[in-house]
């Protein structure tokens, strides 16, 4: 079903609880922003290890999806599928296949974009 | 005094005088911001499953991520998406739009010193990281997946 | 040795003195409190340049040139520059100085380098090899983003402890005779390190430094601090100058009263830097501007500046060693005679 409005409160709830929880992490430990998106790409993979990922994805689609948690969800998914489908090679396709797109998306519009404008002095 | 217990009495005393950061403003900001980020997500996947219903489900989240991508490098690259940052800090890190943003901003940064050594060398001096254990830790995640 | 002092201070018989200075900053700086004080305020920090690193060197040629010729004297008149900044390879003052032509020394001392190049330039006048000298110094707030921090439009946000790099840039030029502001004592700071490796409170790292090098002078000059005008230090920002302050009550002097810090006067409370500005200019702008201006009204009659900088560079830190850093202080005078 789409455009469901309980949908949409549960996105904002789960997506906006995952960011809350990762600006504690700021404040209490100082933590840099690659080091954020590690930690939590990381626990991404982590939580469709042990199964959680998906229900979590059922229940708040986009609100676990969108946050970086759903970069290593896609990358350990991805693995696990081509060990299933390719055997060896597929462990090691599979995780960058199934990111493939968002990896090249970011890249590509990085280029196109930086030769457009150019970075500006902070106010 | 010994020089390591001044030290350690130093560190302590500064820890003590460290500003105390207004946190409870700064969560709601990462919140509010998060939570949206997300919820244009869904919206742009309801858009699109709306404009193509034959559309499946996978394509239309794989097209949510990439148009989320795409405009964070947009903001990025018109100046915008630090404000938001400065304001919303883990709030618009976290969301995929963050990385886009990682990624985008060194580029920019170190066009001046070239297209090759520059531009290209430099676009994954914050998201190299992610990529790289992320790829590891999918790799041995499957593993452990695989044989327990 | 009859020209030093204690362990660590000179004493200047002749007291070189400063007969020209000029400052030239950024807009943000220019919008802050010392706007009305400042030589010059150059509306785009780009300054007509294509990169950070070119703007920063043009401030940089600005500065030196303006104060030369406040002097009253042509480059050729300067027998030596004595310059440096952040950047790697302090490439900002070998660049200035292959555009001015004046034989240039290179120094390096971080935030400290203004106070630095004064004792350098100072000393080579009271031995009398030079009669002019050039010493200057600048920063610029995206280049040194840049090259410390992060890409300027990463969406991240500024710790609590951080400081603002000034952008601009200060020259003044020191002569053995021409004017009554005299450089009269100079303490040459020891590096100090007490373990602290947060490279986003530079404040806390380098206020030891800042004490140790004031305790040395008043303990070699045998004075207190209420027997000066006005004690300022470089960049120690809001946090920092409240350690020192601590720091020196701790030691037995009292500097609640005429002490200030450059950093935490620069920019005004609504300009978002947290715990003030920082960076080479700093010190180089406010004391070309402010505190020579004050010297000429005859609202200040000797002025301690100290000078304080984090040597570190962005490989030890990432190697997980703790920030050294150095302080420097030179008297300013009034010189009463001969003059």
């Amino acid at each position: 079903m789409i455009f469901d409005p309980m949908m949409y409160l549960k996105v904002f709830l789960v997506g906006g609880l995952i960011c809350l929880i990762g600006q504690i992490l700021i404040i209490t430990t100082k933590m840099t922003s690659a080091r954020i998106l590690v930690t939590f790409l990381l626990s991404g993979v982590f939580l469709h290890v042990i199964g959680v990922f998906e229900p979590l994805k059922e229940f708040a689609g986009s609100g676990v999806t969108i946050p970086i948690m759903g970069f290593g969800y896609s990358l350990a998914k991805g693995a696990i599928e081509g060990w299933y489908d390719y055997g060896l090679i597929g462990l090691l396709t599979g995780g960058l296949t199934a990111t493939s797109a968002g990896i090249a998306a970011a890249v590509v519009s990085a280029f196109v974009f930086s030769l457009l404008f150019s970075s500006k002095t902070k106010k | 005094m010994d020089i390591k217990e001044r030290d350690d009495r130093y560190n302590a005393y500064l820890t003590s005088k460290m500003p105390k950061t207004k946190a409870f403003p700064s969560l709601f900001h990462a919140f509010w911001i998060g939570g949206l980020i997300c919820c244009l997500g869904e919206l742009i996947k309801d858009l699109l499953l709306l404009a193509f219903p034959d559309m499946s489900l996978n394509v239309a989240s794989t097209f949510e991520s990439v148009i989320i991508i795409v405009l964070a490098s947009f903001l990025t690259g018109v100046g915008i998406y630090d404000r938001i940052g400065a304001y919303a800090g883990a709030g618009s890190i976290i969301p995929i739009s963050g990385f886009s943003n990682s990624i985008t901003s060194p580029a920019l940064e170190f066009k001046r010193e070239g297209l090759i050594f520059g531009l290209c060398a430099k676009m994954f001096i914050i998201a190299g990281p992610v990529i790289v254990t992320g790829v590891v830790a999918s790799f041995v995640a499957g593993i452990i997946y695989i044989f327990i | 040795m009859h020209k030093k002092q204690g362990k660590q201070t000179i004493v200047f018989e002749k007291s070189p003195c400063i007969i020209g200075s000029y400052s030239v900053v950024g807009p943000k700086e220019g919008k802050g409190n010392f706007a009305k004080y400042f030589n010059e305020i150059i509306d785009n920090d780009l300054y007509g340049c294509n990169s950070y690193e070119k703007a920063e060197r043009k401030f940089l040629i600005r500065a030196i040139n303006m104060a030369i010729a406040s002097a009253k004297l042509e480059n050729e008149e300067i027998d030596a520059l004595i310059c440096g900044d952040l950047m790697n390879q302090i490439i900002s003052s070998s660049f200035a100085a292959r555009h001015l032509q004046i034989p240039f020394l290179g120094v390096f001392g971080a935030c400290s380098t203004m106070v630095e190049s004064l004792i350098l330039g100072a000393c080579m006048i009271e031995g009398g090899f030079c009669e002019h000298i050039a010493c200057a110094t600048g920063s610029h707030f995206s280049s040194a983003e840049k090259q410390f921090r992060y890409p300027l439009e990463l969406g991240t946000q500024r710790p609590p402890t951080s400081q603002w790099t000034v952008t601009g840039a200060g020259c003044s030029v020191i002569a053995s005779k021409g004017s009554d502001i005299a450089i009269t004592k100079a303490t040459i700071g020891k590096v100090t390190d007490w373990n602290v490796s947060d490279v986003n409170n530079m404040g806390g790292v380098m206020a030891p430094a800042a004490m140790e090098t004031l305790k040395a002078f008043f303990e070699d000059t045998h004075t207190k601090p209420s027997d000066y005008d006005l004690i300022i230090t470089g960049d120690l920002g809001k946090l920092g100058s409240e350690v020192l302050m601590d720091l020196m009550e701790y030691n037995g002097f009292n500097l609640r009263t005429n002490y200030n810090d450059c950093g935490q006067m620069i920019f005004n409370n609504k300009q978002k830097v947290f715990q003030g500005g920082s960076g080479c200019g700093c010190i180089a702008t406010v004391l070309n501007s402010y505190i020579i201006e004050r010297f000429k009204k005859g609202t200040l009659n000797n002025c301690i500046a100290v000078a304080t900088g984090a040597l570190l560079s962005t490989l030890s830190s990432q190697q997980g060693d703790s920030i050294p850093a150095v302080a420097h202080l030179v008297l300013l005078e009034r010189r009463k005679n001969d003059f």
